[in-house]
C-alpha cells in the first residue's frame, strides 16, 4: 500500500492506496471528486485532465503514488464559491458543450492553453485541445468558447 | 493493471540498486508508454522505479556548441528551453510536435529513447545528430544504440542519464503525424553535422529508425531538395499496417526529406 499525500483544490488529503492505484481513480474513489472523467481507458480522451503542479496532465496515465506530494487542481477547485472561472463562464456562453462529458477535461485543458498563450488563434486553441476528444463534435463552440475564455481574462468582461 | 510495488529513487545510484535488487523492476520515466501499457495488462513488472525525484537526471545545459539534456527531462522543457531554441531549434521544434499537451507535460526525452518505439520522434533526432547516450554504465554513440523495434544497446541495470548533442550547422525535422495518436507515421530529421551529412528516418522502418545513406550521400554533393529528387527508401524495409502500407510511408520519407530541405534551403 501506498500512502498519498498531496494538497488538493487547496486542501491537504491524505489516503493510502494500492501502488498500482491510478491517479483518477484515487481522485474519483478515494477523494470522491467525480468531476475527472474516464472516458476511454486508453490515455487518449484527456477527459481526465487535471493540473498537477501547475501542469495539464492525464490523471489517467500516471499512478497516484507518482503524485505524493504534489498540488493538484480538478475541476471542482476551479470556481470561487459560485462565482465561475473564466474558462467556465466562457463554456456556458459559447455553449462550448453539447453532452457535457468531455468538458472537465477540455476546461482544465483550457485553462493551460491561456495560461501561456493570452491570446490564443483558432489554431493554438486546436494545437492545445489535440489530446481532448469530444464525440459529439462539438469543436467549433469549443475553440470559440477557449477564444471567449481569453478574452475574459484580458479584458475582465 | 496487474499488481506491483512502487518504488521512489532517491538518487541514480538508489535507482541502480533498486534496479538491481529485482529482475522483474521496469523503470518508470514519465510514464506516458509505460502507465498506458501497464494498464492494457500489456506488461507485468513487479515493481516500478519512480525516476521522477532522481535530481541527477534532469535539466539543460550548452556548453561549447555541445547540448546537454537530462533524461528526465520532460518534453515541454525540451520545446519550450531558450537554450535548446537556440543551439539546435530543429530538437525543440520536434520536441513540440510529441503526442499532445498533456502528454509532453510527462513524457520525457530518455524514456522515449530506452522505448525506441518505432514510430517515436526522438530516435530521428539522436541518430541524425549522432547523439552520445550517456548511462550511468557508459556512453554508446547513437549508431551502436538503436537495434531495431523496441531494442537497444541497454543492459541489465543501464540507465540513460544524459543525451548528449553537438549543435549541427543546421538540421530539420518533419514529420507526417498520425491525426488520431500524433505517432509518426513518417518523420525525417536531416542535420549537416562536422562529422558530415545524416539522415534519419522515424516511423516507416521495419527495424525501428534507420539512416537513409542514398539520401546522405546525395546531399554530402549537393545539400539540396533537388539532390535527392528521384530517390526512394527501400518499401521492402518500411512497415505496412492498417494506417498505411509499406509504399506510402517509403514515399512519405522522400516527401518529409524534401520538406526539410526546403526550410534550410
Amino acid at each position: 500500500m501506498a500512502k498519498i499525500e498531496l494538497t488538493l483544490n487547496g486542501k491537504k488529503v491524505s489516503r493510502e492506496v494500492e501502488d498500482r492505484t491510478l491517479l483518477v481513480n484515487f481522485i474519483r474513489d478515494s477523494l470522491g471528486l467525480t468531476g475527472t472523467h474516464v472516458g476511454c481507458d486508453t490515455s487518449q480522451c484527456g477527459c481526465c485532465t487535471i493540473h498537477l503542479d501547475g501542469n495539464a496532465v492525464k490523471s489517467c496515465s500516471m499512478l497516484a503514488a507518482q503524485a505524493d506530494g504534489s498540488t493538484i487542481v480538478t475541476i471542482e477547485g476551479l470556481a470561487i464559491g459560485d462565482k465561475l472561472h473564466p474558462v467556465q463562464q466562457a463554456f456556458t456562453e459559447c455553449h462550448g458543450l453539447q453532452c457535457g462529458f468531455c468538458t472537465p477535461g477540455m476546461i482544465m485543458t483550457s485553462v493551460a492553453i491561456i495560461k501561456d498563450n493570452p491570446n490564443p488563434t483558432d489554431e493554438d486553441v486546436i494545437k492545445g485541445l489535440e489530446g481532448n476528444l469530444c464525440r459529439c463534435t462539438g469543436y467549433v463552440n469549443i475553440v470559440k468558447s477557449v477564444k471567449r475564455a481569453a478574452e475574459i481574462v484580458r479584458t475582465g468582461a | 493493471m496487474y499488481e506491483l510495488t512502487y518504488q521512489r529513487a532517491k538518487s541514480l545510484a538508489d535507482a541502480g540498486s533498486l534496479l538491481a535488487a529485482n529482475a522483474e523492476a521496469k523503470l518508470l520515466a514519465g510514464g506516458q508508454t509505460l502507465i498506458p501499457t501497464l494498464k492494457a495488462r500489456l506488461a507485468q513488472p513487479s515493481h516500478v522505479i519512480d525516476l521522477a525525484k532522481v535530481a541527477e537526471l534532469k535539466g539543460i545545459a550548452e556548453k561549447g556548441g555541445v547540448l546537454t539534456i537530462g533524461a528526465m527531462t520532460r518534453h515541454v522543457e525540451v520545446a519550450t528551453s531558450a537554450v535548446v531554441k537556440k543551439a539546435i531549434p530543429a530538437l525543440a521544434h520536434l520536441a513540440g510536435l510529441i503526442g499532445d499537451l498533456q502528454v509532453r507535460n510527462l513524457g520525457t526525452i530518455g524514456g522515449s529513447v530506452a522505448n525506441n518505439d518505432p514510430a517515436a520522434d526522438y530516435p530521428a533526432a539522436v541518430l541524425a545528430l549522432n547523439a552520445t547516450i550517456k548511462t550511468n554504465k557508459r556512453e554508446i554513440k547513437a549508431d551502436d544504440y538503436f537495434q531495431g523495434m523496441f531494442s537497444t544497446a541497454l543492459g541489465e541495470g543501464e540507465i540513460i542519464t544524459h543525451l548528449i548533442f553537438a549543435a549541427p550547422k543546421r538540421a530539420a525535422y518533419e514529420k507526417f503525424a498520425h491525426p488520431a495518436s500524433g505517432y509518426a507515421m513518417t518523420g525525417v530529421f536531416i542535420a549537416d553535422t562536422a562529422s558530415g551529412v545524416r539522415v534519419a528516418v522515424t516511423g516507416a522502418g521495419a527495424s525501428g529508425v534507420f539512416r537513409w545513406k542514398d539520401a546522405e550521400a546525395a546531399l554530402a554533393k549537393d545539400f539540396s531538395a533537388k539532390a535527392i529528387a528521384g530517390l526512394q527508401v527501400d518499401a521492402g524495409e518500411c512497415i505496412g499496417d492498417l494506417h498505411a502500407p509499406a509504399e506510402y510511408r517509403a514515399h512519405l520519407a522522400s516527401v518529409m526529406a524534401k520538406r526539410a530541405l526546403e526550410q534550410l534551403a
